[in-house]
């Protein structure tokens, strides 16, 4: 009915942390690298505003292509209350229903994903480190 | 149908990027993030609707199940509609640019 709404939201509110949080790194990262040792360490590592743009590009992707789909069965109308459910309270109370199941399961789910995502590349950075850091010492 | 859809269209463009991994001129990982990311809530929507519909939900109707093949087709099509916005707007090339500035 309106599962990808909750979805969307949170793409929203991740692409606004992203681009604040961006900034913050952008500006921290230009200060380590005026005295950088540890230059070899810093390249290894993914900036945490990269992993947010995996979490925004699977919620946005997937919104997007769920919501075509409500378009697809007529859920959705391009004109007011835009949301064919929420015409009538028994409808709207069913798809806010929807919403806190499904949509947040869905929301959820991506979210885990990208977790583990950033576990995995937690540890080829661990992995990565050692042997750079051997390598820019010589040995 | 449309899950199914959506899962070969991830693990095509997955296979696509690694291949061509580190190299990403093609942003190909736009697609496969797109892909994956309707596939795990088209997932999550699946398993709610066998929750509903048991055992009855692995024996569709044949029209249910062309109805949702040809909204997978479709889906499919719009992800890649996007990623050759996202790719042209983006320009990683410059190849656009670049004729954009031959033709003054």
């Amino acid at each position: 009915m309106a599962c990808f709404i909750v979805p969307t939201v949170e793409a929203i509110a991740v692409t606004i942390a992203r681009k604040v949080g961006g900034r913050k790194e952008n500006t921290a990262n230009s200060i380590k690298a005026e005295g950088s040792e540890s230059s070899a360490e810093s390249e290894t590592k993914v900036p945490f505003a990269r992993k947010l743009k995996w979490l925004t590009n699977m919620l946005w992707g997937g919104s997007v292509l769920l919501a075509f789909e409500h378009i697809w069965h007529g859920e959705i109308i391009p004109w007011f209350p835009f949301l064919t459910a929420a015409g009538n309270a028994e409808n709207a109370a069913e798809m806010l229903r929807e919403m806190a199941t499904v949509g947040v399961s869905m929301a959820v789910l991506v979210t885990v994903v990208w977790v583990a995502m950033l576990a995995i590349t937690a540890v080829l950075e661990k992995r990565k480190t050692p042997e750079l850091s051997a390598e820019v010492k010589g040995i | 149908m449309t899950l199914l859809t959506t899962v070969f269209a991830a693990v095509i463009c997955t296979v696509i990027w690694y291949k061509c991994a580190p190299n990403d001129n093609m942003k190909v990982s736009v697609l496969c993030f797109m892909y994956w990311g309707a596939s795990l809530m088209w997932l999550v929507d699946a398993i709610f609707e066998y929750a509903e519909l048991r055992a009855e939900f692995f024996t569709p109707a044949f029209e249910d199940m062309i109805n949702d093949l040809y909204l997978g087709l479709s889906a499919v099509a719009l992800g890649l509609v996007i990623w050759v916005i996202v790719l042209i707007a983006k320009d990683p090339k410059g190849v656009v640019r670049a004729a954009l500035l031959k033709r003054r």
